[in-house]
């Protein structure tokens, strides 16, 4: 049991930290719009799984909660402004595609956390943790596939050019 | 009541009506507008043509006395209208001739637009695009064109900046009006292309309307609707749309969402059909793929919960999905309502799926129509100016891209395709960013037309952008450009488009265009040779030297294609109906309706997209999409509600939509230089609720302050109209009427001052229909103004 407990604290942290990586990119980059409008979308689906991962983990007696650190508000309205300010030069586009890279390896890395829990669950015939990476890991490799795409978009003009 | 000296067709938009029952043909009804004192045996000539001012495709001839035009008169033998004119048909003809016609050239020179001859202007053109091109390659050059031109002009385009420059960076402002309905089409059946017919109309005995006011946007298409409503038999009309619609009125059911939630209405539709067995199973298994996750997703859409979402009763929604799941000839339509709403290709591909589970495609009365806002949008899809490859090629698929280079006789390297097609607003980011360093923008006017305008002036009054602007006007756009180039428009050049359901319409030239305006083709032509774009045999790329040359090469680019023109000549277009493509040897006389029996262009090796995450907007990998649908059929994709990005608050309480009168088009270049339709709507107005406006203490006529995070404009108030909690002004009004020529000068009036920056990720649309917005009286003084603002800004704090 304690190694699942310990499973769970690893994937609640990973989508915490996804989470929190696509808030601070859509911030960052908050003068392309898309990038913007879909990071902080997927941002939530993250969100969503931490709170699914707590929900689990209380109903097997052991609290996940604390891990959660929000950013605070006048932090994000100041990386947000930045992203304003910096949104007219074109180096704007490399760090686009930078950031997207490292959000492919993150949500990747998740990804196969989730693996690992959707093989142990059922390994360990546990219906209700089969169930949670059921609905959790689909969206994950949406995350992935996302920011491969982005990647694939945005680097021909911010190389190119 | 409309006073008695009213034009005919302002006071009676619609005009007689002309019953007739399920089955029949559309009676004609010939409706004609002469200059005054003018007689039929005065005119000299009458020169056949369709409407350029809606995606209907109205046919019409134009009436020519003394080598000007005098008049219109629909045709009465054509399937689209069978005679019939819409006010702005009748009336916007007269714009041709308006005193203020670009006639000249201009260039900038010292800050200032002044007057050039062509070769001074079109050498400035040339030098900056080699200039360009040389230093840092095509990517620093930008291409935004229209849903306006002919079919001609835009394949020109495709040719020049996918085969010749090798940019990436072509799209139209289809991408405003039309991306949905092609985007929701290629996700649902893999490709491009209309599945219904007008004339399915006559047929059908139910037709939904999914966010399409169709009696102002095509008014001759509600004619027919109405025309059936007032025969023996009518249809059930289901309407969607948060206004009182004249659609709304006609309606069996109407429903009225909140703006942005679409989504949960289709979903919860969907669970309906799905829950009370009102599906085709058959059809689902020997034609679909995909059936089985829409189940699981709709089964968490009850209609309570679409209810409590959408804020209608739950009743309605049960409604009109009985009146949707028990017809038997289900004719849908979808337009702006969701096409420029919270996700828009999702909502739109729910549509499709009702059609697609139900079996209703193919068959007389049953099938989509997914409409399309411009006259010519259809062709910038069709020939790869929009941000696809010529004939629904798939920029994915490498034979695609290797035929397309064979006819081109490129290099298939040359045509870019490592990724999607840089979309529109994606262009002008690039050019925000400064990476892209010469944008030429033909027949669009983005400085009223696209979202958040503060932003689009600030871009393209860039000292770093080269604007070039081919227009008919000097219109808000043109005037921040660098280069002006006067164009001719419909009536004084001769090329084809085609209309929303496939019908293809000769327009030929009637008079001369005025001073030295030149035809687009002709300034694209002449673009091409003084590049200097070459073939990979070193001959001329670009061989044309008219339009029915550049349409008989069309015809082999397409030939084979689903938008099959082979069977199509100028010859065959002229004096009878336009012609439904695809029109081959197979079917000369084209095609009433696609995907009969259930066949699709849906096959991996032959279909236009391999497909989209509708909510990321992720393309799907060709090895994902094999495994899919490796037998070709139809798609059903499943979504789930997602909240719009920009949620009311206590500050901004409204939901802001904005939409379009019947007397206007687009940008008012044309319908505002036309007296009946200028007198008719001649300024901006706002519409909200009566509930509304009563708690807030607004009166009829009053002047209102309609603010959003972008800006404020004011606007007389419209009591009635709109839902609760929502108001809706019309996009059409800019500044070059006004002392600000080209932005506000005090207070502003474009709605677009107030939509945000935000686009679905999959037919990237930009949602101009869900903003959160706060209202108040307008100050009426400079003083009360500032003592207003200073008020506000306290708030703010």
């Amino acid at each position: 049991m304690n190694k699942v407990n310990a499973l769970l604290r690893i994937v609640y942290g990973a989508e915490n930290n996804l989470a929190r990586r696509l808030r601070a990119i859509g911030d960052r980059h908050s003068s392309d719009h898309e990038i913007y409008h879909v990071s902080r979308d997927l941002a939530g689906w993250s969100e969503e799984h931490a709170r699914l991962l707590a929900g689990h983990a209380r109903e097997r007696g052991y609290e996940l909660g604390g891990a959660d650190r929000r950013i605070p508000r006048p932090w994000h309205i100041l990386r947000a402004k930045a992203g304003e300010l910096t949104g007219r030069r074109p180096e704007t586009g490399l760090l686009a595609v930078w950031d997207m890279r490292k959000l492919h390896l993150d949500a990747v890395g998740l990804s196969l956390d989730w693996e690992i829990v959707g093989q142990t669950a059922q390994a360990l015939k546990d219906e209700d943790l089969l169930a949670l990476s059921t609905r959790c890991h689909p969206d994950t490799l949406r995350q992935a596939r996302w920011a491969n795409h982005m990647v694939k978009t945005l680097s021909p003009q911010a190389m190119a050019s | 009541m409309p006073r008695p000296s009213t034009p005919e067709h302002i006071a009676d938009p619609w005009g007689a009506r002309t019953p007739y029952a399920r089955g029949e043909t559309w009676p004609e009804r010939v409706d004609a507008v002469l200059e005054d004192g003018l007689s039929d045996d005065e005119v000299d000539r009458w020169v056949q043509t369709a409407s350029l001012l809606h995606s209907n495709g109205d046919a019409m001839d134009i009436a020519v006395r003394n080598g000007r035009i005098a008049g219109v008169r629909g045709r009465a033998g054509d399937r689209v209208n069978r005679g019939r004119l819409d006010p702005k048909d009748a009336y916007a003809w007269q714009a041709n001739a308006s005193p203020d016609r670009l006639t000249r050239p201009l260039v900038r020179q010292y800050g200032r637009l002044s007057e050039a001859d062509w070769d001074t202007a079109m050498s400035l053109v040339v030098d900056k695009a080699r200039h360009h091109l040389d230093g840092q390659g095509p990517s620093a050059l930008g291409f935004y064109t229209t849903g306006q031109l002919f079919l001609e002009e835009y394949y020109a385009l495709s040719l020049i900046v996918r085969g010749g420059i090798g940019s990436s960076h072509l799209d139209g402002n289809t991408r405003l009006c039309t991306a949905t309905a092609a985007t929701a089409l290629k996700e649902s059946f893999a490709c491009d292309g209309q599945p219904g017919s007008y004339t399915d109309i006559d047929h059908a005995d139910t037709i939904a309307l999914f966010g399409h006011n169709v009696a102002e946007t095509q008014p001759v298409l509600w004619m027919r609707m109405l025309d059936r409503l007032n025969g023996p038999n009518p249809p059930a009309l289901v309407c969607v749309d948060p206004r009182s619609t004249p659609v709304a009125e006609h309606a069996t059911v109407h429903v009225a969402p909140l703006p942005g939630t679409n989504m949960a209405l289709v979903n919860a539709l969907l669970h309906e059909l799905i829950e009370n067995g009102w599906y085709d199973r058959d059809y689902v298994d020997a034609h679909t793929v995909g059936f089985d996750e829409l189940k699981s997703t709709v089964e968490n859409y009850p209609p309570e919960r679409a209810a409590e979402i959408c804020d209608v009763p739950a009743e309605q929604i049960r409604q009109a999905a009985r009146i949707i799941g028990t017809a038997e000839r289900l004719l849908s339509t979808v337009l702006q309502g969701f096409y420029q709403s919270n996700q828009a290709t999702a909502a739109a591909v729910g549509v499709n799926n009702i059609h697609i589970i139900r079996g209703m495609l193919g068959k007389p009365g049953a099938g989509v129509l997914q409409m399309n806002g411009q006259p010519t949008a259809q062709n910038t899809r069709e020939t790869g100016a929009d941000g696809d490859l010529p004939g629904f090629r798939n920029w994915a698929n490498d034979a695609h891209v290797a035929e397309l280079a064979d006819i081109w006789n490129v290099e298939p390297k040359q045509i870019p395709h490592y990724a999607e097609p840089t979309h529109a607003m994606q262009i002008l980011r690039y050019a925000e960013q400064g990476s892209i360093r010469f944008l030429w923008i033909t027949g669009t006017n983005p400085a009223v037309s696209l979202p958040e305008l503060g932003r689009i002036r600030s871009i393209l009054e860039q000292e770093r952008l080269f604007v070039v602007v081919q227009d008919l006007y000097l219109t808000e756009t043109a005037q921040l450009a660098d280069v002006v180039l006067p164009a001719a428009t419909w009536g004084e050049k001769t090329g084809t488009f085609t209309n929303t359901d496939r019908t293809v319409h000769l327009s030929e030239k009637a008079v001369e265009p005025p001073g030295e305006a030149r035809a687009d083709l002709d300034i694209l032509l002449d673009f091409a040779q003084r590049l200097d774009l070459r073939d990979k045999d070193g001959e001329p790329l670009v061989p044309w030297s008219d339009a029915e040359s550049v349409f008989e090469a069309w015809k082999s680019c397409s030939a084979g294609r689903p938008c099959d023109y082979s069977g199509l000549s100028y010859e065959k277009l002229r004096g009878g109906s336009g012609i439904q493509w695809p029109c081959n040897d197979e079917h000369p006389d084209g095609t009433e309706r696609l995907y009969e029996d259930g066949r699709f262009f849906a096959d991996p090796d032959y279909c236009e997209t391999y497909g989209h995450d509708l909510v990321t907007g992720t393309t799907m990998e060709p090895t994902e999409y094999r495994a899919l649908n490796p037998s070709g059929r139809a798609l059903i994709r499943a979504a789930h509600y997602q909240p719009p990005h920009e949620p009311t608050d206590r500050t901004y309480p409204f939901l802001l939509t904005t939409g379009r009168t019947i007397f206007h088009f687009h940008t008012r270049t044309k319908t505002g230089r036309t007296p009946e339709l200028q007198a008719a709507e001649p300024d901006v107005w706002v519409e909200m609720s009566a509930g509304d406006a009563d708690s807030c203490g607004f009166s009829e006529g009053e002047l209102l302050e309609i603010g959003t995070p972008r800006g404020s404009i004011v606007a007389r108030l419209r009591i009635g109209t709109t839902r609760d909690g929502v108001m809706f002004l019309p996009f059409h009004y800019g500044y070059w009427d006004t002392p600000g020529g080209h932005e506000p000068d005090g207070p502003g009036r474009a709605a677009n001052e107030l939509t945000p920056t935000d686009w679905d990720p999959a037919s990237k649309q930009p949602i101009f229909k869900v903003s959160a917005a706060r209202v108040r009286r307008a100050p009426r003084s400079g003083t009360e103004r500032r003592a207003h603002d200073a008020e506000s800004g306290r708030e703010e704090r």
